[in-house]
């Protein structure tokens, strides 16, 4: 039996690669792919509980996330298409349309 | 008979809602067609309820009709009720019966004007506001007519706004008699007070009763009075008059005339419980209507303008009104409130003939000899001039006379002697504007005498019925000296005159103050006839030695100057004065400097919009790792 702490280190290490990768990269698509990174820690999280306590409640937790993830991606990706046909550009630091 | 009395005003009001609907697009005849079979209606349903109420025996007055209940809040109750008694009957006959001619000689007098319906309206609106004062069976009810012939005479007075006299004398009808409202309502506010109820049943009751004392009465009954002074155009608040000759000649007769300017008196009248209670109050007003008598008399006498000749006059002539409920004899200042709304609607519906016929010349020096032009105004015009001016066997003889008697017999000889003095300058300017306008030479520009012509039937008709009214209306109120109960106004009027004391003289002394009456008359006329007929030169003459008094009458005491630079223009710089520190600085100061602050703090917080993903996904870490630390610890 692989001890619960495990799955729970993997989890924050994946979650902290995934803010990381968020802060240090500069085009959107990979930002994207780390916030999902982090989606994943989340959900490994839910699943090691689930699993110690017996509960379902963390399983049906990560079914919704997966569900509001892809939701999530289908307009986050529609949106950074959009982003890209106004600027030629989906590096972060060209959009700043929004600043105060 | 009188079970549909509180009709009357009704069916004006119903007009004029067709009119304010419907007007623009319903044709000129229709227009005037309904505008005058709605007053004449309300004058049919008038008679018919003075018939019922002769049969009325007095217990059973006055008849009141509920219509609903108004205001009911905590203690204060104001019904929205109707009354008749004989007061009000009289005044919803005179009302819509002059009204109604007016109305007819308004068809032929606005024809060419562009807002033909628009007048309609507002003459209907006025007959409408002015039958629920007269009528209204409580204070507040009053209150709402008596603001709302206000507003007619504002919109009226302004009719041709385009012109800017006529904008500023509407503006200045309407403030001048917000100052005698305010005094008014105040009064009004005093009576709810102390006695709890508007109902002029419940005030007479109470006040026969003791409830307030003859101070506080006194304090009610000359707030009331101010508000009369402005309505009814006495010193001080008398200056709008002159002006509100801005306004067409039909709405000067109706309003300024007949109707709205006598409201004053009514209301004294009305209430001649409360001033007959008070006493002192009842001398203020004896006192107040005299001096405005002779006042404005003399004031008539220079003016070479018809109508403002007409206005002074009828200022005077209310002041003759006020004479005669301020000596007690109340009946006599309505009998002249009757047979004035005759006779000086004549006169103005006259003048406003001529003016027609001269293309609205209305200096008096430029007419003359216009006898044999206007064969109908000339002599309707005559029988009106003798009628003020107080020869016997003409309405207004036996009215100004049952005043002028009543001042005498109560004592109040200084008031008696205004009267007289009144009476002599009113037969001269009355004679002198007849003089100047119908006989001597013509003096008519080319313009004028172009389309010289008497004017349509619709204009002389009321002409006539007036000048027949204006003669025989006096013969309801027979003097005693003729016989005994001969007095049919008088004793009409009765049951709602309490407790006014009629002193008697005796027959002797009677025939002796008619005499001097009748001799001042012919006095004024025979001045008027020597200086504008005889010898046109003494007036000149007159000019040349007085030259200092000639100008200070020709400039109305300089009253209007006096009261625009000591309250108009200090008004105005004071508003200004206001306007620069007060509004400016602190107004506009707290609204600007809001915003100023709001600005301020959002351009703090702007500083964090910087509109990369990156910054806010870092604030949004580090507030997540926030709240998982003050989760945790």
């Amino acid at each position: 039996m692989i001890p619960l702490n495990y799955f729970l280190i993997l989890s924050i290490i994946l979650f902290a690669l995934g803010a990381i990768a968020f802060f240090i990269k500069r085009d959107l698509i990979t930002q994207f792919m780390s916030i999902e990174i982090m989606f994943n820690a989340a959900n490994l999280a839910f699943l090691t509980f689930a699993k110690s306590f017996t509960s379902l409640d963390g399983q049906i937790i990560v079914f919704f996330v997966i569900t509001v993830a892809a939701a999530e991606a289908a307009v986050g990706l529609a949106i950074i298409l959009l982003i890209y046909r106004q600027k030629k550009s989906i590096r972060t630091e060209d959009i700043n349309s929004m600043k105060g | 008979m009188t079970d549909y009395f509180w009709l009357i005003p009704f069916i004006p009001a119903l007009s004029t809602l067709i009119l304010v609907l419907f007007g623009q697009k319903l044709p000129k005849k229709y227009v005037s067609f309904q505008a005058c079979f709605a007053v004449f209606a309300s004058f049919a349903i008038s008679v018919i309820s003075f018939a019922g109420l002769l049969q009325t025996s007095h217990e059973h007055l006055p008849i009141i009709k509920n219509l609903f209940a108004w205001i009911h809040a905590g203690s204060f109750h104001a019904d929205l009720a109707l009354q008749l008694d004989p007061l009000s009957s009289i005044m919803t006959l005179v009302v819509t019966g002059v009204g109604f001619l007016i109305h007819v000689y308004s068809v032929g007098y606005m024809a060419e004007d562009e807002g033909y319906t628009r007048y309609f309206t507002y003459l209907n609106l006025f007959t409408f506001a002015m039958l629920i004062l007269v009528m209204g069976s409580n204070l507040v009810v009053m209150f709402v007519g008596w603001e709302g012939v206000g507003l007619c005479s504002y919109l009226l007075i302004g009719f041709w706004f385009d012109k800017h006299s006529a904008a500023n004398a509407g503006k200045k009808a309407f403030i001048v008699n917000r100052i005698g409202d305010a005094a008014f309502l105040l009064g009004i506010f005093f009576i709810f007070v102390n006695i709890g109820s508007g109902e002029f049943s419940v005030i007479n009751a109470a006040i026969g009763g003791g409830v307030i004392t003859q101070g506080l009465a006194t304090l009610i009954a000359i707030l009331l009075f101010v508000g009369a002074t402005g309505k009814s155009a006495q010193i001080p608040l008398y200056i709008w008059l002159p002006d509100a000759m801005e306004g067409p000649t039909p709405v000067s007769a109706l309003i300024h005339a007949a109707t709205m300017v006598t409201a004053g008196v009514y209301m004294v009248a009305r209430m001649n419980v409360l001033f007959t209670f008070s006493g002192s109050a009842n001398s203020v007003v004896a006192i107040i209507g005299a001096v405005t008598a002779v006042f404005a008399a003399t004031m008539a006498l220079t003016q070479n303008d018809i109508k403002r000749v007409l206005a002074y006059s009828t200022i005077s002539q209310i002041g003759y009104m006020f004479i005669g409920c301020g000596v007690g004899a109340y009946a006599a200042g309505m009998f002249h409130l009757y047979t004035h709304a005759f006779f000086k609607s004549l006169l103005f519906l006259a003048a406003g003939s001529v003016m027609h016929a001269l293309s609205g010349e209305l200096n008096m020096q430029k007419m003359g000899g216009l006898r044999k032009y206007l064969p109908l105004t000339y002599p309707t015009f005559l029988i009106g001039a003798i009628a003020i001016a107080g020869i016997p066997f003409l309405s207004g003889f036996f009215s100004k006379d049952a005043i002028l008697t009543s001042a005498y017999a109560n004592g109040q000889y200084f008031v008696w002697a205004l009267g007289i003095f009144g009476a002599v300058l009113t037969a001269f300017y009355m004679f002198r504007l007849i003089f100047l306008t119908f006989f001597g030479q013509e003096r008519l520009t080319s313009h004028a005498k172009e389309h010289l012509h008497e004017s349509p039937s619709s204009m002389t008709i009321p002409l006539v019925l007036l000048a027949f009214f204006s003669v025989v209306a006096g013969y309801v109120g027979l003097p005693v000296v003729v016989g005994k109960d001969v007095n049919f106004f008088g004793r009409f009027l009765e049951p709602v005159i309490h407790g006014a004391h009629e002193a008697h003289l005796s027959l002797g002394m009677e025939w002796l103050l008619i005499l001097i009456s009748v001799g001042v008359a012919v006095t004024g006329i025979f001045v008027a006839w020597v200086f504008y007929i005889k010898n046109p030169k003494i007036p000149h003459n007159l000019v040349a030695r007085f030259p200092k008094l000639y100008k200070l009458l020709y400039n109305k005491y300089y009253v209007d100057e006096i009261v625009n630079t000591a309250l108009v223009n200090s008004t105005i710089k004071g508003s200004e004065i206001v306007y620069d520190h007060f509004d400016l600085k602190v107004i506009d100061g707290i609204v600007n400097g809001s915003a100023k602050t709001t600005n301020f703090f959002g351009k703090i917080l702007s500083y964090f919009q910087t509109g990369f993903i990156k910054d806010y996904a870092l604030i949004f870490l580090l507030g997540a790792i926030l709240l998982l630390g003050f989760l945790l610890f």
